[in-house]
């Protein structure tokens, strides 16, 4: 498998009241093509941030990512986020949020009728079909999120990054949207960057896990290869050895090795912080 | 059991429905009764108190002397409106015996030069506020925006604003009066010179609240919005309306309600203190008039400018609620 995504030696320092504030040093990870990566790690360690520069929102201070041979120096559809809490604009319904991000991707690309099938396939792909005509506040959290990764899905982009895309919604729905995500996976086969603080959501879905360890100066700490048998059941997977090892690996690693010491908080990173801690919440 | 149901679906939506009317009724007479009650209770004291202050122009009017100055008012329009037939009719007649008399005569039709009645004066004063609210906007929003998606330009415009936001339009009128007068020059002029001092002056001092509200509702869009545009490569146009404009409407909606509130107060100030036609003068000359019916035209004008004052605001509130998506910023 070839290298679709390097992210090569990132450091990125946050300047503060405080002085500059070292969030990753010399974070290095190579991503194959319809890899599923997840980063996972204690909050505030810096997985968004990481995240961010992949997506080209913040730019890391020294090194760089580059994607299929180009280096990454802004955001594009070529790299569509899923955001933790969706970012529907709440003026459009959900055919239409998908309509502006292949109206801008595809522009005369596609011909009207087209886009209207490609919309309509992206939003049943993710089970949404039913209330494609409806604005996002009158559907729920879960339906949000699925709007917001068939909106994702329908740029056809080289590499999916997701921010704790189910980090807001109770734990069925979750279950339901991990389940969903898979079936899409089985489809389409992406390559995948998703960040989470949920071990078991970490094990079920990828290939391999990122551990990072603490920040400030975090870093990769541990890279967990997952070797499930594809499709996965959560139902057969949860007496699986394998699966119940993996799942030990991660915790030990998170609550072990990388022990949360609760520090006062000085100097941190306040770009990152809000939304950690309502994925926390 | 289906013998008691079936007693029970005989007697009990009649009495649902009974309670259902006494209940709306109860509701509505609520509703309707404490407001009611209140304009009553005032209408009390302003009698009370009319009738112990005595100027040199006699009693302070009450409410049914302001009652009758409208129905004298609206009279005197009705009577002006009649002549100004009768005065197009004899020139027509006039015009037509000339023509008859002399095929080479081009009629003339001289227009009416009338008083200005009250119900002129308040269409003058509508469409004065209007234009130079519309014009007011059609500057602050666009401005409003720039200002608010960049923050050089908000540094640098920020200090001319705080300082020209709370200048009365008093001090901006003789300026505009005498920049009109000197730019303005044309033999066949399409407006007056008079209604153009009052419309610029209307917006000079009704464009800031917009300008602030939309810069503050364009610069506190939600972070990830912006972050689905960059992703997007959104250009710069599409950037401000598909997410900038849609998003700061409520906050643009809040400016506007607020500007055409300044707008409608600084125009009686600015009628008055220039003479321009409008609701303004029409006070003005009431107190110059100095008649014994005057304080009770002037009474009768002051609930006119607070009542249209009032249906601009609910106008406006009408127009954000058909324009806005967030119909929950809408109840006030």
């Amino acid at each position: 498998m070839s290298t679709l995504l390097d992210i090569s030696q990132i450091d990125m320092v946050f300047p503060t009241p405080k002085g500059p504030f070292t969030a990753l040093k010399g974070v290095d990870l190579k991503i194959a093509e319809g890899e599923f990566v997840s980063l996972i790690g204690h909050s505030g360690c810096g997985k968004s941030t990481v995240l961010n520069v992949v997506a080209g929102l913040h730019q890391a201070t020294t090194g760089g990512v580059i994607l299929n041979g180009k280096e990454v120096k802004e955001p594009g559809p070529e790299r569509a986020v899923v955001f933790q809490n969706h970012s529907l604009l709440p003026w459009l319904t959900a055919y239409e949020n998908v309509e502006l991000a292949v109206d801008q991707v595809f522009g005369r690309g596609k011909s009207k009728a087209e886009k209207k099938e490609w919309i309509e396939h992206n939003l049943t792909l993710v089970h949404m079909d039913h209330a494609m005509h409806k604005r996002p506040d009158e559907i729920s959290g879960g339906m949000k999120q699925r709007v917001g990764i068939a909106r994702a899905l329908a740029m056809q982009p080289d590499v999916l990054l997701m921010d704790e895309p189910f980090g807001a919604l109770d734990a069925l729905t979750r279950a339901h949207m991990q389940d969903s995500l898979m079936e899409i996976q089985n489809e389409l086969n992406n390559t995948v960057i998703m960040i989470t603080h949920d071990v078991d959501e970490a094990v079920l879905l990828s290939d391999r896990i990122v551990m990072m360890t603490n920040g400030p100066a975090a870093t990769i700490g541990e890279i967990l290869d997952v070797n499930l048998e594809r499709p996965r059941d959560r139902l057969a997977l949860a007496e699986d050895p394998e699966y119940i090892h993996l799942r030990s690996s991660v915790l030990r690693f998170l609550y072990e090795k990388q022990r949360k010491v609760e520090v006062m908080p000085t100097g941190k990173s306040s770009k990152a912080k809000p939304q950690k801690k309502s994925a926390a919440a | 059991m289906s013998t008691t149901t079936s007693i029970d679906d005989n007697s009990e939506p009649k009495i649902e429905w009974l309670d259902s009317v006494i209940d709306f009724v109860m509701t509505a007479a609520k509703n309707l009764a404490i407001p009611l009650s209140g304009i009553a209770v005032f209408l009390f004291l302003w009698t009370i108190a009319a009738q112990n202050i005595n100027t040199s122009l006699g009693e302070f009017p009450s409410p049914s002397v302001v009652l009758e100055q409208f129905e004298s008012l609206y009279d005197e329009h009705n009577a002006e409106r009649e002549k100004e037939v009768a005065f197009y009719e004899r020139q027509e007649v006039r015009n037509a015996k000339r023509v008859a008399e002399d095929p080479g005569y081009a009629p003339r039709i001289r227009a009416y030069t009338g008083k200005e009645t009250f119900l002129d004066q308040i269409g003058t004063s509508l469409i004065t506020v209007m234009s130079g609210f519309i014009l007011a906007a059609a500057l602050a929003i666009p401005l409003g925006i720039a200002i608010g998606l960049s923050k050089t330009l908000n540094q640098a415009i920020n200090p001319v604003i705080q300082i020209f936001k709370p200048v009365s339009p008093l001090a901006w009128l003789p300026l505009v009066t005498m920049v009109v007068s000197a730019v303005y020059v044309s033999p066949d002029p399409l407006v007056a010179k008079s209604f153009l001092n009052s419309m610029i002056t209307v917006t000079l001092c009704c464009i800031w609240p917009m300008v602030i509200n939309t810069s503050v509702g364009v610069s506190s869009i939600d972070k990830d919005l912006v972050n689905v545009s960059q992703v997007l490569r959104l250009p710069a146009l599409k950037h401000v309306q598909k997410i900038v404009l849609p998003a700061s409407i409520p906050a643009i909606f809040t400016g506007m309600r607020l500007s055409l509130g300044v707008a409608w107060m600084v125009l009686i100030a600015a009628e008055m203190l220039a003479q321009s036609p409008g609701l303004g003068k029409f006070v003005w000359d009431e107190f110059q008039n100095g008649s014994s019916d005057s304080l009770g035209r002037i009474m009768a004008a002051v609930v006119v400018i607070g009542f249209i004052g009032f249906m601009l605001d609910r106008v406006m509130l009408e127009i954000q609620r058909v324009v806005s998506w967030d119909k929950s910023s809408v109840l006030r």
